[in-house]
């Protein structure tokens, strides 16, 4: 833990920070003590899922190391898409509302989540964040995480799809350094490849090997916001997206990222409970 | 990654366990946290001793157990303990692999003192 930059404590956990013995913070309900260690930030998630279901937006939680391009990508991706779905994203940094503003120019709604030393987005600030935005006028919502190649993904927003980002200007081996982070992509993103020509050492074949490595079987697309490289075929992926998304709604099922589903699996289970007898003083 | 808030929620399980049970404390916990699960047991372990103070578990001992990355492979039905980055079949190279252990976070068993 990191005594430093308090960077476990957001605004959606802190008041767990001061522990009051008798409140049963999980509910009224002691039957449904399950194993998880993420209760909390996962009972919000599959509030904040709701809530989005009910909309039906399809949401997308954007992530990379610090600088990969993620804002551009939107950006670019707005542009490109000219108003053919409705988009609003919320964007998550420590400091300034630099992005939402770059997004808002763009006339697309957009609001700043601020962690302050959070090195991460997790349901709580998300919930926090939907509320800001008129959920009734979106089909499709970009949630851009803080920078970061470790927390993010162990954080289930509430959203269906996990991006990631991988910039050819960071090394190629990235996936390989940072599984946790990589095995959580449904979609690989190999991003400002217009600077490839310039940038001998950056194999994309060397990138997915990595990436394929983790048994990931996530699409990897290469993408330039600049150039327009591959744009078409990341606005695909998201068309399919929201039309299987849509699909699974009518069924009244819901859509999530493959590796939140497989935790979910593995934690709806009780922990084993063992009795020892109070020790008699001599 | 983020052991200290990971521990609020250990806490808060185990005091909804206590109240279930009518028990009067806590005297054993396990977690098992795997190599791809994002935590390390040496800060959970850390944090759980502040954590657990004036709590059901303030004299509890937390055992965790660091669970490697254990995969079935789709193609040849092996299984086999691989490294965290490196999730492909030993036996045949296939990443067409499935993994079964290595990715949890888990309360896994608790002994509650009861009279």
């Amino acid at each position: 833990m990191c005594n430093t930059c308090g960077c476990n404590i957001t605004e959606g956990n802190r008041h767990l920070l001061t522990p009051v013995p008798q409140t049963n913070l999980l509910g009224n309900n002691p039957a449904r003590v399950l194993n998880s260690l993420m209760e909390h930030n996962d009972r919000q998630a599959e509030t904040n899922r709701s809530v989005l279901d009910r909309h039906g937006i399809l949401t997308i939680n954007l992530m990379s190391s610090p600088g990969s391009g993620k804002t551009s990508l939107l950006e670019s991706t707005i542009r490109r898409l000219d108003g053919r779905w409705r988009i609003g994203v919320v964007e998550g940094d420590l400091e300034t509302e630099n992005d939402a503003q770059r997004i808002r120019a763009l006339g697309v709604p957009a609001h700043q989540i601020t962690t302050g030393t959070a090195c991460h987005l997790d349901a709580h600030l998300v919930q926090k964040g939907l509320a800001h935005l008129d959920l009734s006028q979106l089909d499709l919502l970009f949630i851009e995480n803080v920078g970061n190649l470790v927390c993010p993904a162990s954080f289930d927003l509430g959203h269906h799809r996990n991006v990631t980002l991988l910039s050819v200007t960071e090394g190629d081996d990235k996936p390989a350094k940072y599984p946790v982070m990589f095995r959580a992509a449904d979609l690989m993103l190999i991003s400002k490849t217009d600077l490839l020509p310039y940038l001998g050492e950056f194999s994309p074949e060397r990138a997915e090997t990595c990436l394929r490595n983790l048994a990931s079987r996530a699409p990897v697309f290469r993408v330039s916001a600049r150039s327009g490289e591959g744009m078409e075929q990341w606005v695909e992926w998201l068309s399919t997206e929201l039309l299987a998304y849509r699909e699974l709604l009518k069924s009244r099922k819901t859509m999530m990222p493959q590796v939140q589903s497989e935790g979910r699996r593995l934690h709806a289970l009780a922990p084993e409970i063992t009795f020892r007898p109070l020790a008699k003083a001599d | 990654m983020h052991e200290l808030s990971l521990c609020q929620n250990l806490i808060d399980q185990l005091n909804a366990l206590v109240l279930q049970h009518k028990a009067i404390a806590v005297s054993h916990v396990e977690v098992q946290a795997g190599m791809l699960s994002g935590v390390e047991p040496e800060l959970l372990e850390a944090a759980f001793a502040m954590a657990r103070e004036g709590t059901v578990a303030e004299t509890a001992e937390l055992v965790m157990r660091k669970l490697p990355p254990r995969i079935l492979c789709s193609a040849c039905g092996s299984q086999a303990e691989v490294p965290p980055n490196d999730l492909r079949c030993p036996m045949c190279q296939a990443s067409a692999t499935e993994l079964i252990a290595g990715h949890e976070l888990i309360l896994a068993r608790v002994e509650l003192v009861r009279e």
